[in-house]
């Protein structure tokens, strides 16, 4: 494989065995033991991701948090320091050049987490953009580990002093895990409570490796890029290069809730208003098949028996066992229980859109935010 | 990695069991198996379909990939495993006995595929 970038983590994927395949340039475990059993772990008990090569730009400066509302689709605003919020960077004409997540350490500290692919694009972007701030590219700075799942918090709390029971969902804070300063952050890409730990490289062995031996008896074990698509999946999550690229926009993708066109002026809010303004041609949206079979990304969408786009994400949902996917449909075929067809390797089939999440957690206490 | 010697192999990883008088068995091998990982779903053509040598008669699914399956003969369908429709994971626990996935009526005398041995080395040799 040319030139693919190694996790500090490598030497534990190899060592549990981890089927190794390219991944955003990175060299990452698909899976351990098994897909299902990891996406089992993570809905029941928990999971530990290796999310090293996610991308880490930072923005400094008096004016950071102008600056970056000023390239993002979320209304930074609305989320306190210690808070992260989820948001999209749009070019001009309303694309989305990234997903992304925003950690408001301060107002003129912002720590951003890109996706791996995007990372170069992203920092340059920032970099020609930003008014009033600079940004760093820190991915070297930083390896991140994932910590999912219902029992992620027991877990973690054996090897923290941090009140992890005061840090709500979408909070984090500087902490000690197993002797290590990092940051913990009660963010994830499953659907599951949990946490991700943004720690020095050089820290990132040691603490994988005490994060398995802690939930040893929770049951917490490994799990590959695999079952984070297939937990993400369930979700709606988008994924970046599937889901969402620079030909959709955050409207067009059910973005919506993140696209705050009154919040003042962003790169790309103009089209989106005008896109909002004039309505939309095509909306993403989550379908099961009815019949047998299992929707994969790329598969033609059939409307009214013609090809109209192809499905973004698919797979078999292992929580719910029916075949489930996105893809974009006509507004007027987006609606719940509207449907259409997915040609498989030259067959029709049958599919219904769905209210999405896929799959719903059973409720819990609801977490406190401090 | 288990070959069972009573078995032909061919290059895209089905195994063929020799049946009474023209009548073959077909299923996938422990090393297409574990390269799929998790199956999920398997498409199998109907009894009294004609397969042909080196064309796919099915597919199988798992969670990360879609694969077909190439027939090793020509000839006629007279039996599939059906229960594979509702138990796909089957196929992963035990691809050369309950993972079956056609029994063929030959057309013509068969032709030789690889042996346990031969098949062994052919695998090895493709990893590299």
């Amino acid at each position: 494989m040319p030139d693919l970038r190694r996790t500090p983590i490598y030497p534990a994927h190899l060592a549990a065995h981890g089927k190794l395949v390219p991944f955003a340039g990175f060299e990452l475990p698909v899976q351990y033991t098994g897909l299902l059993d990891e996406h089992r772990a993570v809905r029941q008990r928990a999971g530990l991701f290796d999310v090293s090569h996610m991308g880490e730009i930072v923005v400094r400066g008096a004016g950071a948090l102008a600056a970056v509302q000023r390239l993002v689709t979320n209304d930074l605003s609305k989320a306190v320091n210690g808070q992260a919020q989820y948001s999209a960077l749009c070019n001009h004409e309303g694309g989305i050049l990234d997903d992304l997540v925003v950690y408001r350490r301060a107002d003129d500290d912002l720590l951003i987490c890109v996706n791996a692919a995007n990372r170069d694009k992203d920092f340059a972007w920032f970099s020609q953009h930003l008014v009033g701030a600079t940004a760093t590219d820190e991915g070297e700075d930083y390896a991140q580990l994932a910590l999912q799942g219902p029992l992620a918090e027991a877990i973690l709390a054996k090897l923290t002093r941090t009140d992890l029971r005061t840090l709500g969902t979408y909070r984090f804070t500087a902490g000690e895990v197993a002797g290590r300063r990092l940051l913990i952050a009660r963010t994830g890409y499953t659907g599951e409570d949990g946490f991700e730990l943004f720690c020095k490289p050089s820290d990132a062995l040691d603490l994988w490796n005490a994060l398995l031996e802690a939930g040893a008896p929770e049951g917490l074990i490994p799990c590959g890029l695999g079952a984070r698509d297939s937990l993400r999946t369930e979700m709606k999550y988008c994924l970046y290069g599937n889901d969402i690229d620079d030909t959709t926009t955050p409207l067009e993708a059910g973005l919506g809730w993140i696209t705050k066109l009154d919040k003042g002026d962003f790169i790309g809010a103009g089209a989106l208003r005008a896109q909002q303004a004039k309505g939309l041609s095509r909306k993403l949206v989550g379908f099961r098949f009815t019949g047998k079979g299992i929707p994969r990304h790329g598969y033609p969408v059939l409307v009214d028996g013609k090809p109209f786009s192809s499905v973004t994400s698919g797979t078999l949902s292992p929580s719910t066992a029916q075949p489930i996917g996105m893809a974009y449909l006509p507004p007027s075929h987006g609606v719940v229980g509207s449907q259409f067809e997915i040609d498989v390797r030259g067959r029709p089939i049958p599919a219904v859109v769905v209210k999405t999440p896929f799959y719903e957690r059973p409720r819990s206490w609801t977490k406190v935010n401090p | 990695m288990a070959y069972p010697k009573d078995l032909q192999y061919t290059k895209d990883h089905e195994w063929l069991r020799q049946g009474d008088g023209k009548t073959v068995t077909v299923g996938i091998t422990q090393f297409a198996q574990e390269a799929l990982g998790d199956v999920v779903y398997v498409e199998l053509p109907k009894v009294g379909e004609k397969v042909t040598k080196g064309k796919p008669f099915g597919v199988v699914e798992s969670t990360k990939a879609v694969s077909e399956i190439f027939s090793p003969v020509d000839g006629t369908i007279v039996e599939v495993n059906s229960p594979l429709a509702d138990s796909p994971e089957t196929v992963n626990k035990d691809p050369y006995e309950e993972g079956w996935m056609i029994r063929v009526e030959i057309a013509g005398a068969p032709e030789p595929l690889m042996d346990a041995a031969a098949y062994a080395q052919f695998i090895k040799d493709s990893a590299h």
